[in-house]
């Protein structure tokens, strides 16, 4: 396998902040220290990204010291939380924006599709906008006239091909967009977050293309995007970037693993939630094992409840709790409220303290699982919602073929002896 | 190792040459700049009635203007040539560099979109710019050739001559010009959002400062460098010779125009080789 782009000490600083009147003494003194042939002094500065803390320089990088290599036919998933650096690494890659140290090195012609549609012009039709978005891209009209039929057909948007785009859904801009896109035959294609547009229909559609693109004909794909589960269907291996720093690049198992793990901030503390309305306050709901004592996590076989405490100031008829479980990969297993079991009735009031728990006695495969919660009012509002716990499930006995979302065996039932 | 290095057909670094156009790849992506050219000049008119009636409708309301305030009202001489064909040589030059220099010089702001996203030889944009323009000065002197027969039947006082042959070259000088100009402040804007509100009211001031209104043969003799200064005047000066037969032919300024235009060229794509790079992380 043969590397196909090399990226070595890779940086970009951003200045932060307005630019105003400011800009015009920090590029005269750039300029003062550029001709006495002395380094950038603002080079030297600069914070690590992270924005949640205030920096103390008007300079940070939103991407250091990069290394790594993509290899021909590979396609790498990029990931990141928002700010990690993913968008400004596939600027540069793009060449939309130029490094501030650093190089990349690439064999054959870089196409992007970041967010499709780019110079799709409103009064054009879509014939028009194909020729023009594909010579944007760096097609020739030869070439977009000899796929011209292909891209459409792969649109779905034959109809309309002679409509002004304007008067096109989004979605159907979005899928012309990628169909000119992904005709485009680059050596390598950079996608970013596309898929987050058009139906589960053409999403599927979309990444069988790339799949082709990468596995059929040998081409490279760099992949952003926020949903693992298309990232998981899609790459072979993934780069971890935090606060523009490379964290790991590996197959794409191990670092989706490490960002699900390291995008689960979990509050643990128990204090009491008011509720916006203010006449009741709820404590983090919490499980319990079957002693009724707070858990933390369940052996596979256990029957988990989950409890909610709720302190009532004035009487309320009713109230409507609810949760739903999610894997890491943010794939929603199930959603239940209280007020949908039959068995839900409320005859008083309710004052005081008031605890409602939940059993879940679904056969959870071993594993970390997200748990969103919320409360409704009495009419329905929802006066509460938070995303704030986790459960985790350990697998303490042995069983054979583990893997899956549940951790279940069917009943199996043997006729000996029929006759042959 | 040491072969491989060599294969990398594709170099990402944090700069450039300077004066390095790109001319390869921009004769690599000259369908899109034909496509541009196409989109510019479709765009304006979809959606209204007149459609490319209004490449003619906006200048000749200028002239009739022009003729009503600065020959009839004001009563500026001009050369002996009819005044409607004099307004319209002067306003027909002056707006292909005005509305060149107008666009080119907002190329960054305009297409922040595009740029932001895709790559393509960033040079395309003003280029394209100035060439969908020379389509309206085509539709413009077309227009203006007109009227220069009609007043050639009715026998005026208008000698066209075989210096109309310069005309390519005298539009490519303005084009060259506006170029230079537009790229140098579509640049600076990029940082400088100053220098957009200073241009509008620039180019209506150069306007007064060339000899868009007035031959140079009016002007006195104390002002006179200062409107040659304006390297717009002797190319508006040669074009109304070319075809009226008015004034001389101002060879020593045209020089001094096309050596103007060569060096405002250049340092505009010094300004915008160097901003090009890096322009999506200010504007």
């Amino acid at each position: 396998m043969s590397v196909v782009i090399r990226v070595e000490n890779l940086s970009k600083q951003y200045r932060l902040g307005e630019y105003g009147t400011g800009t015009v003494s920090h590029d005269l003194n750039r300029w003062w220290h550029k001709i006495r042939g002395k380094e950038d002094p603002y080079l030297k500065i600069g914070d690590v990204n992270d924005r949640t803390v205030k920096g103390t320089s008007d300079y940070a990088w939103a991407l250091k010291d990069i290394n790594f290599e993509v290899n021909q036919g590979e396609v790498l998933g990029i990931i990141g939380k928002n700010g990690a650096g993913k968008s400004t690494l596939l600027k540069l890659l793009s060449r939309v924006t130029s490094p501030t140290t650093g190089s990349i090195k690439a064999k054959g012609r870089i196409a992007s599709l970041l967010e499709v549609g780019t110079g799709f012009h409103d009064d054009l039709t879509g014939r028009e906008n194909v020729f023009l978005n594909g010579a944007i891209l760096g097609m020739t009209k030869v070439e977009i006239r000899s796929k011209f039929d292909e891209i459409v057909a792969f649109s779905g948007t034959e109809r309309y091909i002679d409509t002004p785009v304007k008067r096109y859904s989004s979605g159907m801009r979005v899928r012309l967009a990628f169909a000119v896109a992904a005709h485009l035959d680059p050596e390598i294609l950079i996608v970013d977050e596309v898929l987050a547009v058009g139906d589960a229909d053409f999403q599927n559609k979309a990444i069988g293309k790339l799949q082709d693109v990468s596995k059929g004909q040998g081409r490279t794909v760099l992949f952003v995007s926020h949903n693992m589960s298309s990232i998981k269907r899609l790459c072979t291996t993934g780069l971890y970037l935090e606060n523009g720093y490379l964290v790991l690049q590996d197959n794409i198992k191990n670092v989706a693993d490490l960002y699900s793990q390291k995008s689960l901030i979990v509050n643990k503390t128990k204090e009491t939630v008011l509720s916006s309305c203010g006449r009741f306050r709820l404590k983090t709901p919490y499980w319990v094992d079957h002693f009724g004592l707070e858990t933390e996590a369940y052996s596979v076989n256990d029957k988990k409840v989950l409890r909610f405490e709720f302190d009532f100031d004035c009487e309320v008829p009713k109230i409507n709790p609810g949760f739903a479980i999610l894997d890491l990969l943010d794939q929603r297993l199930f959603t239940s409220h209280l007020l949908d079991d039959e068995n839900s009735n409320f005859t008083h009031s309710l004052k005081g303290r008031v605890v409602v728990d939940s059993i879940v006695d679904l056969p959870l495969a071993p594993g970390v699982y997200k748990v969103i919660y919320g409360v409704r009012d009495e009419f329905d509002n929802t006066v509460l919602f938070k995303e704030d716990l986790l459960l985790e499930v350990q697998q303490t006995v042995a069983k054979n073929g583990a893997s899956g979302l549940l951790w279940y065996t069917t009943k199996w039932k043997i006729n000996s002896n029929l006759p042959l | 190792m040491k072969e491989e290095e060599e294969d990398w057909s594709l170099v990402i670094k944090p700069s450039s040459g300077l004066f390095d156009l790109q001319l390869k790849e921009i004769w690599r992506y000259r369908d899109l700049l034909q496509m541009f050219v196409r989109r510019d000049f479709i765009a304006v008119y979809k959606q209204t009635i007149l459609g490319p009636i209004w490449f003619f409708l906006q200048p000749l309301f200028t002239t009739i203007t022009f003729t009503v305030v600065f020959g009839n009202i004001a009563g500026i001489p001009t050369n002996g040539v009819p005044q409607l064909l004099f307004y319209m040589a002067g306003i027909t030059c002056w707006n292909y560099f005005a509305s060149c220099l107008m666009s080119t010089s907002s190329t960054f702001t305009s297409n922040a979109g595009i740029f932001g996203k895709v790559y393509f030889p960033r040079f395309i944009a003003p280029l394209s710019v100035v060439v969908s323009n020379m389509l309206k000065f085509g539709v413009q002197l077309g227009l203006f050739l007109l009227v220069l027969v009609y007043y050639l039947i009715i026998d005026s006082n208008v000698q066209p001559n075989l210096y109309m042959l310069f005309m390519p070259l005298l539009l490519l000088l303005m084009a060259v010009l506006a170029l230079g100009f537009g790229m140098l402040i579509s640049a600076l804007t990029t940082k400088y959002r100053d220098l957009q509100f200073l241009l509008g009211f620039g180019v209506q001031l150069a306007m007064y400062a060339s000899t868009v209104i007035y031959p140079i043969s009016e002007v006195p003799e104390k002002y006179k460098y200062f409107i040659l200064a304006n390297p717009m005047s002797s190319i508006i000066e040669a074009f109304r010779h070319a075809f009226l037969g008015s004034g001389e032919m101002p060879w020593v300024y045209l020089g001094y125009s096309l050596l103007f235009s060569l060096i405002i060229f250049m340092l505009g794509t010094v300004v915008f080789n160097k901003v090009e790079k890096s322009f999506m992380d200010t504007v």
